[in-house]
């Protein structure tokens, strides 16, 4: 199961060369600045580029080759635009049920009442759509999207036009929608923050080509890509939750390199949690701290050290049991423990993100 | 009643006017939606090109226009050489010159009326399974009715108004090609006001009954949708 693409698009001095292939389920996340490419990949995977030539194969099924090219509107996809693009002339209900209505019944797997539901517009249905909010046209997008049953979903930078609040309202529905939905999802976004939350798996982008592919959490901290020494480069790891300390109100994660305690969050016994670890929480010790006030420390294993944008510091990729944490520390600090790979310590993580 | 103030030959002349109005706004939707989707839309390096071509007869002396069409049409013309009918002097003649006279007033309000829609809503509704004609009928149709109302309403009245375009290829046939405009001139010529004033009566209060119209529904259609 896997989306298979191979594209070569040249217009206006710019030129797109992608061969590479995402899996068939879970969000992949079409990643790199603006202009590198990412939303034309998205075009061309929607149809949208009758002008790329090359070769698209969905799970099995064969969308474009050099002889076939099935339209945009014959794609069993969904498009979630960055700007909405919802119909102002139809209420939110009929915008809803515009492509609905345009598929064969028995193909109509999910339901208005269903995406309603999940998207919470119930008491929006009767609205005008240029009366409702930001945050609320880019659900009724994506209900829109998703009431044509595709079977790939895909997004454009659905959150960039949206200001924090609206971002911050809709951010559980996505969440709820990569937990809920069984088909793959492309997820265009230049906002990393976005991206480590959502996706599980990467394309990283850079000047029309797919500068690397993979998983997201290999991907966001391999020192020989950009990710992991931008300002904010963080680990992501999966984790579930073991209990929770009532004294002290912590909650207690287990991991797959040991357990780390947060301040308690309302979460449910061996409930599946992805948190995110910046590079500059995460210091290193040789040995066990005895009297420090931050809570996790773990085992590890220093894997390589790499150059940071900024002279004075440096990257120091940490194998911590099967996962790896980025620790960005002064270059004067790497001097005096003479860190080097293969050294074993300590990592002293002092905040974790639940996303 | 109205024969006591109308004679036959100028309700005939009236008549004659809707009918070529009414065909010419026809004949002008069907052909000029294609060509306003085309400029709305084109990258094409012919588009400043044809734009002017289509604004040529807001700025032509209709006569000018006139004389190339009847050079077009007439028993000289090409497309008589060719092997064409004798379109000179007939309803038909009057119909292709009425919609190149008119071809600005329905373009261009539906060129504009394309272009603020721009191509997101329409990609939209591909995306949502929507083939051609389905988007076109049920997204671009609505979205740019103003666009059309416009349209409609100023090529039916300027055809009506014509003058000049419509005496160089159509002459003066009473019940044939002559139309209210060239009929009004004829009775100043011969100094018969009372008949001229009832024709010019007409076409004034029919021409503001039409642009009000246009302007009271499109703002409404404003007000619902911005």
């Amino acid at each position: 199961m896997t989306v298979a693409m191979q594209f070569d698009l040249e217009r206006g001095g710019f030129r797109l060369t992608v061969d590479t292939e995402v899996p068939g389920q879970g969000v992949t996340a079409l990643f790199g600045r603006s202009g590198c490419g990412k939303t034309t990949l998205l075009r061309c995977v929607a149809g949208l580029e009758p002008a790329a030539k090359g070769r698209l194969v969905v799970n099995g099924e064969t969308w474009q080759d050099r002889t076939r090219f099935i339209p945009a509107d014959r794609r069993p996809i969904g498009y979630v635009f960055q700007e909405g693009h919802l119909f102002p002339h139809l209420s939110v209900q009929k915008n809803l049920l515009y492509g609905y209505r345009r598929i064969p019944e028995e193909q109509r797997v999910v339901q208005p009442d269903e995406a309603a539901r999940l998207l919470g517009l119930e008491s929006l249905l009767t609205r005008r759509v240029t009366e409702i909010s930001g945050g609320q046209r880019q659900r009724v997008a994506i209900g829109r999207a998703l009431l044509t049953s595709p079977r790939v979903l895909l997004m454009d930078e659905p959150l960039a036009a949206l200001d924090a609040i609206s971002k911050a309202e809709i951010f559980p529905y996505l969440e709820r929608l990569h937990d809920e939905l069984s088909i793959p999802v492309l997820y265009v976004s230049h906002a990393i923050d976005e991206v480590s939350r959502l996706a599980d798996h990467m394309l990283l982008m850079e000047d029309g080509r797919v500068r690397a592919a993979g998983p997201l959490r290999d991907l966001i901290t391999r020192g020989d890509l950009p990710l992991a020494h931008a300002e904010g480069a963080a680990a992501v790891i999966e984790a579930s939750v073991i209990g929770h300390d009532d004294r002290h109100h912590l909650t207690e994660l287990g991991f797959d390199g040991g357990t780390l305690l947060i301040s308690r969050e309302d979460l449910l016994q061996s409930q599946r949690v992805r948190v995110r670890i910046m590079a500059r929480d995460v210091a290193i010790n040789l040995t066990r701290p005895q009297d420090s006030s931050v809570l996790n420390c773990l085992p590890a294993r220093v894997l390589d050290v790499s150059d940071d944008p900024h002279p004075g510091h440096v990257l120091v990729r940490l194998a911590v049991g099967g996962v790896t944490l980025l620790s960005r520390i002064t270059r004067r600090s790497l001097d005096h423990l003479a860190l080097e790979p293969g050294t074993q310590g300590y990592a002293l993580v002092k905040s974790v993100a639940i996303t | 009643m109205l024969s006591e103030w109308i004679s036959p030959q100028d309700m005939a002349a009236l008549w004659l006017t809707l009918q070529l109005a009414a065909v010419t706004t026809v004949v002008l939707l069907i052909l000029g939606t294609p060509l306003a989707w085309w400029l709305a839309h084109t990258a094409s390096r012919f588009k400043l090109a044809v734009e002017s071509v289509v604004a040529l007869p807001l700025v032509l002396p209709p006569t000018v226009l006139g004389f190339y069409v009847l050079i077009l049409l007439g028993s000289q013309g090409p497309i008589q050489a060719l092997g064409g009918p004798a379109l000179a002097f007939t309803f038909t003649g009057l119909v292709i010159g009425s919609v190149l006279y008119s071809l600005p007033f329905v373009v261009q309000p539906l060129q504009n009326a394309f272009a603020s829609i721009g191509t997101g809503t329409m990609e939209a509704a591909a995306c949502l399974r929507a083939g051609p004609w389905d988007r076109f009928l049920t997204v671009m149709m609505p979205l740019s009715r103003r666009g059309f109302l416009t349209a409609v309403t100023l090529g039916f009245a300027h055809t009506v108004g014509e003058f000049g375009v419509v005496l160089m290829i159509g002459g003066n046939i009473p019940g044939e090609t002559q139309v209210v405009s060239i009929a009004i001139y004829d009775h100043v010529e011969a100094v018969d006001y009372q008949s001229a004033h009832v024709l010019s009566g007409l076409l004034l209060g029919l021409s503001f009954l039409m642009l009000f119209t246009l302007y009271a529904i499109n703002g409404r259609i404003k007000m619902v949708m911005p």
